[in-house]
């Protein structure tokens, strides 16, 4: 076979993921998107090579404004330190605890709601509870009282964003497998012996995926939200560099060096748009009713 | 279904929810590192071993745990949420003081994000695809992605530091000292920045509801209807199609009030807003625990009231629901 004879070929048995990725590369929002965030991913994990400044380093007189000196390009903060060097080298923390409690969010998320929407009756009840539990409490107040107790370190506040974000992750997975649990391939399914594992697992679950991979993609812009929240109150991890506890630390200086805290506060607001543009391409791109448009 | 059998039930599951966040207290304070009297006292200098025998007492610290989680929901329940010894002052007063602030900075946002959120999302659902329509998603997506402090801060760096139009914080101008009306513009002068902060983050998600609420509305027969008898489009949109749409997007006000609570901690600190936000974040640096242990509950009882109020309210308006023969909406 030519080439082209291969290319064709390929070309003529779509699979779902690859017919979704067409429609998303034809789509505006998630072409944007997608750029922002090759941009913020490219910073993060390519620019630390050729800009090895330590974040922590003092490198220049305090408050430096940017262009002041070729040692702080973007600046110096209130200690003196590069601005620019913590740009690139803190986006890592930050995006690690984003996918990480995000990670979390959607496990204990679909485990419930998945539970709640397959079993129903006492244990659709019971978990339903608990969501509606962990839905009025007061997310941040709560990270902050956990973070507070327990002490500011990363691992405490990844699960803490986990703990307080899973139930709208749950009350989706549940409607998606009440919906899907009557239809007739998952009653074959049953008939046919499969167990309740292999139904959740196998049958119910890849057929909830695609508006479970938008809520993945809100949680993840969602939970880096919440991380630059607690790291401006003073509640990030204070040995490791991230945009938010820049943000922080250089909280009282906003007013004579707004470089400070509005160029790592830019960063955040990038990525998370970047994130959020995806969702909202993988929206559409996912939805059949809109696949005429 | 009758109005009174829901009701009772609502009420009886709040109830459980307040519970339930008192259990989660006192869950935590037993799990934090270190001696459960360190923590109530809370974790700073000036803790005698004469308070800490007095708290010891007082929660039944030595009683076996069942004993003492009773003791505590007794004391929390009748209003005792502990001692700040920060303030030296109860906890409930001090919450209490800083109540009005929080409630002030919260309505108004809420009202800007609802009204202008609301007028965007049907602006949006106008003409789908259209130049404003895309505007809109823009404008909606960006509000949701903008950190809620962050926003505060580039609007009191242009709005008050470059362009002096607002003061900088707080919430009165203490040199003014006026009474009445005077005092009630000073406080006004300073929440347009707070408030449109807090609006801005929010306003994202209504406008976003609000388009795919009315979206689902104006494809309904009595629109179609409206449309025949020759009524102008705005008569259309804003009275027929919006009254119906509104549901949704007031729904979700009403559940996202906790989230709005939050929001209120990051927009207070940014502008030194005197309220329960700020009080929490000065008490979680001075790991006051019995304060911030107690705004939590006071806050979460908030929320649940306002999730309470909600319900009910719609029931009331919305004749479908009353009737239990809504249409449209989640299944519960």
């Amino acid at each position: 076979m030519t080439a082209r004879g291969r290319v064709l070929a390929t070309a003529r048995a779509p699979t779902p993921a690859r017919e979704t990725w067409a429609r998303l590369l034809r789509n505006g929002s998630a072409i944007s998107g997608l750029a922002l965030l090759a941009l913020v991913l490219g910073t993060t994990f390519i620019a630390p090579g050729f800009y090895p400044a330590d974040p922590f380093d003092i490198a220049w007189r305090p408050l430096a404004p940017p262009g002041e000196a070729p040692a702080v390009p973007l600046g110096s903060d209130f200690l003196g330190r590069d601005v620019l060097a913590g740009i690139v080298h803190g986006g890592r923390a930050t995006l690690v605890v984003g996918a990480s409690a995000a990670a979390i969010c959607m496990i204990i998320g679909i485990a419930v709601g998945a539970a709640s929407g397959f079993y129903g009756g006492l244990v659709d009840e019971g978990l339903m509870r608990i969501a509606e539990f962990f839905q009025v409490l007061p997310a941040l107040l709560f990270a902050m009282t956990l973070v507070s107790l327990f002490g500011p370190d990363f691992l405490t506040i990844i699960l803490a964003i986990g703990a307080v974000s899973w139930p709208p992750i749950a009350r989706l997975a549940r409607a998606e497998f009440l919906r899907i649990r009557e239809l007739d391939y998952v009653r074959a399914s049953r008939a046919i012996g499969a167990s309740d594992l292999r139904l959740i697992w196998r049958v119910i679950l890849p057929n909830a995926l695609p508006s479970l991979i938008v809520a993945a993609t809100l949680a993840v812009g969602a939970a880096i939200l919440f991380e630059a929240g607690l790291a401006f109150l003073g509640l990030g991890d204070p040995n490791v560099v991230s945009w938010g506890l820049m943000i922080g630390a250089n909280r009282d200086f906003v007013l004579e060096a707004w470089w400070t805290v509005t160029l790592p506060g830019l960063a955040i607001f990038l990525t998370v748009l970047g994130v959020s543009l995806i969702g909202d391409g993988l929206t559409d791109a996912l939805d059949p009713r809109r696949h005429g448009r | 279904m009758r109005l009174a059998p829901i009701l009772c039930r609502r009420l009886l599951g709040a109830a459980a929810l307040v519970a339930a966040v008192l259990l989660l207290n006192f869950i935590l304070i037993h799990l934090a590192p270190g001696d459960p009297a360190l923590t109530i006292a809370g974790g700073m200098g000036g803790v005698t071993e004469e308070i800490l025998r007095d708290i010891r007492r007082a929660y039944g610290l030595d009683a076996p745990l069942h004993r003492q989680l009773l003791l505590y929901m007794e004391r929390m329940l009748s209003g005792d949420l502990g001692r700040s010894l920060f303030y030296d002052a109860p906890v409930l007063d001090l919450i209490l003081d800083r109540l009005g602030p929080t409630v002030l900075l919260v309505v108004a946002a809420m009202t800007v994000a609802l009204a202008l959120g609301t007028f965007l999302g049907v602006l949006a659902a106008r003409k789908p695809g259209g130049v404003v329509a895309n505007l809109v998603t823009l404008l909606s997506l960006a509000g949701y992605s903008a950190p809620a402090f962050w926003v505060g801060i580039v609007l009191l760096l242009a709005f008050s530091a470059t362009i002096p139009l607002f003061p900088l914080s707080g919430m009165y101008d203490a040199r003014a000292g006026g009474v009445g009306l005077l005092r009630a513009l000073d406080v006004a002068h300073h929440l347009v920045l707070p408030a449109l902060t807090l609006a801005i983050v929010f306003l994202a998600q209504y406008s976003r509801i609000a388009r795919a609420s009315m979206l689902d509305v104006l494809g309904a027969d009595y629109i179609r209807t409206a449309r025949a008898k020759g009524l102008s489009d705005r008569a259309v949109l804003f009275r027929h199609a919006l009254r119906n749409a509104a549901l949704p997007v007031v729904t979700l006000a009403g559940l996202q009030f906790g989230n709005m609570l939050s929001g209120a901690v990051l927009v207070e600190t940014v502008f030194n807003w005197p309220g329960l936000g700020l009080l929490a974040f000065e008490s979680i640096l001075r790991h006051d625990h019995p304060t911030v242990l107690g705004i939590l509950f006071f806050a979460t009882a908030m929320v649940v009231a306002a999730n309470l109020l909600t319900d009910i309210a719609y029931r009331i308006v919305d004749p479908r629901i009353r009737a239990g023969t809504a249409a449209t909406g989640n299944p519960r």
